[in-house]
C-alpha cells in the first residue's frame, strides 16, 4: 500500500501540462503538491469527475488529460467507464485510489472492499491500458511507461486508508474563486494553444 | 370532453436544424422512445454533431459542462425518468456553478397538446414545477412552430452561463 500524498507527487512529477480533475481528499493533497491553473476541482457531484475528465478530453483532443478518482466515487458512476472505453480517448487517464472507505465522510468502509477488482473493471469495459499499482517504487518505475501507452489508460493505486487528516474546507476547491481562476486559467491555455 | 384533439407535428428535421443553426457541436444521448425514431437515429446516421452514448444522464451533465468550459456547445437528449434521476448533478454542476447545461427532454407519457402541468400523469405534471423549483429556465416545445424557441433558449442559456431545459411536448416524428 501507499501513501496518498506519495502515489500523488509521483503523478505530479509526470504531469506536465495536464488538466487534472481530481475530488474529495485527493483535491486537497493535489492542492498543496501541484498547484496549476489547470486543476479542476469543481466535480460538482460525488462520482463525477471521470464524466467531467471525459468532457474535457472530448473537448481538446491534444490536451493531456489526468483525473484523480477515488473509489467510493468511481462506485457512485461505474457506467463511466463502459462511455469512457467507448468514446475511447487516447489523451485520457483514470487513475483510482483504492482505500476501502468513504474517507471524507466518515470513513465507512466501500461495499465489497478488498473484493472488487477495479482495475478488472477496467479491463472489462475495454480501456486500452489497465495497470494497478500496489506500491510506491512499483509506481515510481513503471509511471512513465503507463503514460506513454494507448489511452484511455487506468491505474488503480492502492492506498492506505485515513493516509492523511485534514480539516476540508470545500469553498478551496469548489467555490466561485476556485472556479474563475480554473476557467482563466484554461482560456489562457487554449489561446496560446491556438496561436 | 375531446380526447380526440389534432396533435401538433414536432419534427426530427426541425429539431436537427435548429440544433446546427445554435452552434452545437456534441449530441450526448441516452435513448428515450419518444425521441428514438425522429432525433435520436437520424441523429446516429450523421456525422456533423457527434454524438457521444452515455450509460447514464448524469454522466451527459458533466460532459456537457466540461465541453461548455472548452468552448464548445452541446445538449444532454434524455427523457424526463433521466431528467429525475440526474438532479443531483443538474443542482451541483449545472445550477450552483452556473454552467450552460443544456438538456433536450422527452417526456413519455405526455398527452399530446396538452400542458406538462395538466396532465394526468404524475411524471409529466410534476416536471415543471421541479424545474421551478430548482430554478431552472425551461421551455416546452409542442410542435414545429416552437421551434424557434429552442434556439434562443440555447443561446441564451450560453450567453448568461446558466442551465436550461427543453421539454418535448409530443412524440419526435421524423
Amino acid at each position: 500500500m501507499m501513501v496518498r500524498t506519495e502515489a500523488l507527487t509521483e503523478i505530479a512529477r509526470h504531469r506536465a501540462d495536464a488538466l487534472v480533475v481530481a475530488v474529495y481528499s485527493s483535491a486537497f493533497e493535489w492542492l498543496d503538491i501541484s498547484p496549476h491553473p489547470l486543476n479542476f476541482l469543481a466535480v460538482g457531484a460525488m462520482g463525477q469527475a471521470s464524466s467531467s475528465a471525459l468532457g474535457f478530453a472530448i473537448g481538446m483532443p491534444k490536451k493531456p488529460i489526468m483525473v484523480l478518482d477515488g473509489d467510493g466515487s468511481l462506485l457512485m458512476n461505474l457506467g463511466t467507464l463502459v462511455t469512457i472505453a467507448n468514446e475511447a480517448p487516447d489523451n485520457l487517464t483514470h487513475f483510482v485510489g483504492e482505500n476501502g472507505c468513504y474517507e471524507a465522510n466518515g470513513e465507512h468502509p466501500t461495499p465489497g472492499s478488498g473484493k472488487v477488482s477495479f482495475a478488472g473493471f477496467a479491463r472489462a469495459a475495454g480501456y486500452k491500458t489497465v495497470m494497478e499499482f500496489n506500491d510506491i517504487e512499483t509506481l515510481r518505475r513503471d509511471l512513465p511507461a503507463f503514460l506513454a501507452s494507448p489511452g484511455p489508460r487506468f491505474a488503480s493505486l492502492r492506498i492506505q486508508p485515513n493516509s492523511v487528516k485534514r480539516e476540508l474546507d470545500y469553498s478551496l476547491v469548489h467555490g466561485d474563486a476556485a472556479r474563475k481562476r480554473f476557467s482563466d486559467g484554461l482560456a489562457a491555455d487554449m489561446a496560446q494553444q491556438a496561436r | 370532453m375531446d380526447d380526440h384533439k389534432q396533435v401538433p407535428r414536432l419534427s426530427g428535421t426541425a429539431i436537427i436544424a435548429a440544433l446546427k443553426s445554435a452552434a452545437i457541436s456534441t449530441v450526448v444521448a441516452l435513448p428515450d422512445i419518444t425521441t428514438s425514431h425522429g432525433l435520436l437515429w437520424p441523429l446516429s446516421r450523421q456525422n456533423e454533431l457527434r454524438l457521444v452514448r452515455v450509460c447514464k444522464e448524469d454522466e451527459g451533465i458533466s460532459i456537457c459542462s466540461a465541453l461548455a468550459y472548452c468552448n464548445h456547445r452541446s445538449v444532454m437528449l434524455m427523457q424526463q425518468t433521466g431528467l429525475f434521476d440526474s438532479l443531483n448533478a443538474v443542482r451541483g454542476i449545472a445550477v450552483e456553478y452556473k454552467q450552460p447545461v443544456v438538456m433536450l427532454v422527452g417526456l413519455l407519457g405526455k398527452e399530446g397538446g396538452v400542458p406538462p402541468d395538466e396532465s394526468k400523469k404524475y411524471s409529466v405534471r410534476t416536471v415543471q414545477p421541479i424545474l421551478r423549483a430548482m430554478e431552472v429556465d425551461h421551455i416546452c416545445l409542442e410542435s414545429d412552430e416552437d421551434v424557434p424557441g429552442m434556439i434562443a433558449a440555447i443561446n441564451r442559456a450560453y450567453e448568461i452561463s446558466r442551465p436550461v431545459v427543453i421539454l418535448f411536448g409530443g412524440k419526435i416524428q421524423s
